[in-house]
């Protein structure tokens, strides 16, 4: 469903991604792990076209994302994106947050809009805050609220770009959970995370990056057992440690 | 001295009028001052090379001259380039609109960089183009931001409005200054014109204050 062949990018005269090859079947989770600075972020922003990249081929649903032709607006319809600092409209309610882009880009009616909010914030266990203003929600919260705002375009894959990181420790779980069930509903999944536990229970598959290349890529189980690469390796034994 | 209070009362209906004159200038100068405003800091932050450019020449070039002379300038050229005689009310109103339009945008400018970019990547990463991400994200929020700093320049704009004495529209200085010589009483007229526009700016800049108080509150 998406594949990555030969995917480079460069800021000016630095590469940021080099070579980078894999695929992602539908309704599989992959978690994108390693160092900070490794180019996780980017490797998933330009899947939804958030930043171009300049060689090699990258297909979602066997449409090149880099393609002029392709339209970009169309394709991130498609893919739901996940932030790490959740980047909620603070200007907007909840409900104004998972309505907005349905009305004015599916050009749903504000009654199947509000219907189909209602419904994905039960799902993320908000139904009850979805007057509030993103303000007034804890991190955990205005996540989960994201995750669903992200769902009510129905996409087809989610990105999840660190959806943890800037969560106090005891708010983590209620994300994951979020995560986790979506995962076992069968939704294609590409996330960039350090939460190792969740990589181990809920990934297919793990791809470790390091220098901008993809340095090794395994089943889940695999990857934490024995992992190939001296890098991966000295990855793990960090933060496993603590 | 003698300091005649009736001639004021007296000439009030004038005086009423010339108010309502730079009133209706002010406020039509400030709601299309601001969409020019808006129109030219979308072009300087507009991909490419060109719009940017051109929009940051006319924003730099505007407030490297005196508002008098745009003032002048439009009203004297406006009826050589269109052929039509447009009154000195729609000459000053068109002036002023160019005019501070080029400062509006400075402050929208600075209110749009005050946002995160990550609100913007999120809006586009569910479909909007960018320019629904400005309208429906990015400005409401730049907006609220810079209220005071635009309530303020509104401020200096209700104030400048008194420049177009120079092509003679009757708003309320123009208004005082007849009077005041036509009756000969420059020091009455003169001072009353000073206190009207002082009251009102500072009451507006109180208004302000309060306001600017009320959104630190509501930001917590």
């Amino acid at each position: 469903m998406i594949t990555f062949d030969r995917v480079s990018k460069w800021y000016g005269a630095f590469q940021v991604l080099s070579d980078c090859s894999m695929q992602i079947a539908k309704g599989e989770v992959i978690v994108v792990c390693g160092p900070s600075g490794s180019g996780k972020s980017t490797l998933i922003k330009c899947v939804n076209a958030l930043e171009p990249y300049q060689s090699g081929s990258l297909k979602v649903e066997d449409i090149e994302v880099g393609a002029a032709a392709t339209d970009q607006r169309k394709l991130r319809q498609r893919i739901g994106m996940v932030f790490q600092n959740f980047e909620l409209y603070p200007h907007l309610s909840v409900l104004d947050n998972l309505r907005l882009a349905q009305i004015k880009v599916l050009k749903r009616d504000a009654k199947s809009a509000t219907e189909v909010a209602v419904q994905l914030l039960e799902r993320v266990g908000m139904q009850l805050h979805q007057s509030k203003f993103p303000g007034q929600l804890s991190g955990g919260q205005q996540q989960r609220v994201a995750i669903a705002r992200a769902l009510a375009m129905d996409p087809v894959a989610m990105l999840f770009d660190e959806p943890t990181s800037a969560l106090d420790p005891e708010m983590v779980s209620e994300v994951l959970d979020v995560m986790t069930q979506l995962a076992q509903q069968g939704m294609t999944m590409m996330c960039v995370t350090h939460e190792m536990g969740f990589a181990r229970r809920v990934a297919d598959r793990i791809v470790f990056m390091d220098g901008g290349c993809i340095v090794e890529e395994a089943a889940a189980e695999t990857f934490f057992k024995a992992p190939q690469s001296r890098r991966a390796q000295d990855f793990l034994s960090m933060i496993l440690a603590h | 001295m003698d300091f005649d209070i009736v001639v004021i009362v007296r000439n009030f209906s004038l005086l009423a009028e010339g108010m309502l004159t730079t009133l209706r200038l002010t406020a039509l100068a400030l709601l299309f001052g601001l969409a020019w405003g808006t129109v030219l800091t979308l072009a300087r932050l507009a991909p490419g090379r060109l719009l940017p450019a051109l929009a940051s020449l006319y924003v730099n070039g505007i407030r490297a001259v005196p508002l008098i002379m745009v003032i002048f300038w439009i009203y004297f050229l406006l009826p050589v380039l269109s052929g039509t005689q447009i009154g000195p009310f729609y000459s000053a109103l068109v002036a002023f609109v160019l005019f501070e339009g080029a400062y509006f945008s400075e402050i929208i400018r600075a209110g749009i960089k005050s946002i995160s970019q990550g609100q913007l990547r999120a809006a586009l990463s569910t479909g909007m183009s960018y320019l629904q991400g400005m309208r429906y994200i990015i400005l409401p929020q730049a907006f609220r931001k810079m209220a005071p700093v635009l309530l303020t320049q509104s401020i200096a704009l209700f104030q400048d409005t008194s420049l177009v004495y120079v092509v003679g529209l009757m708003d309320f200085m123009t208004a005082s200054a007849m009077v005041a010589s036509r009756d000969g009483r420059l020091v009455e007229l003169y001072s009353f014109a000073a206190l009207v526009y002082l009251v009102i700016s500072l009451a507006a800049t109180l208004a302000v204050r309060h306001m600017e108080k009320k959104f630190k509150a509501g930001a917590q």
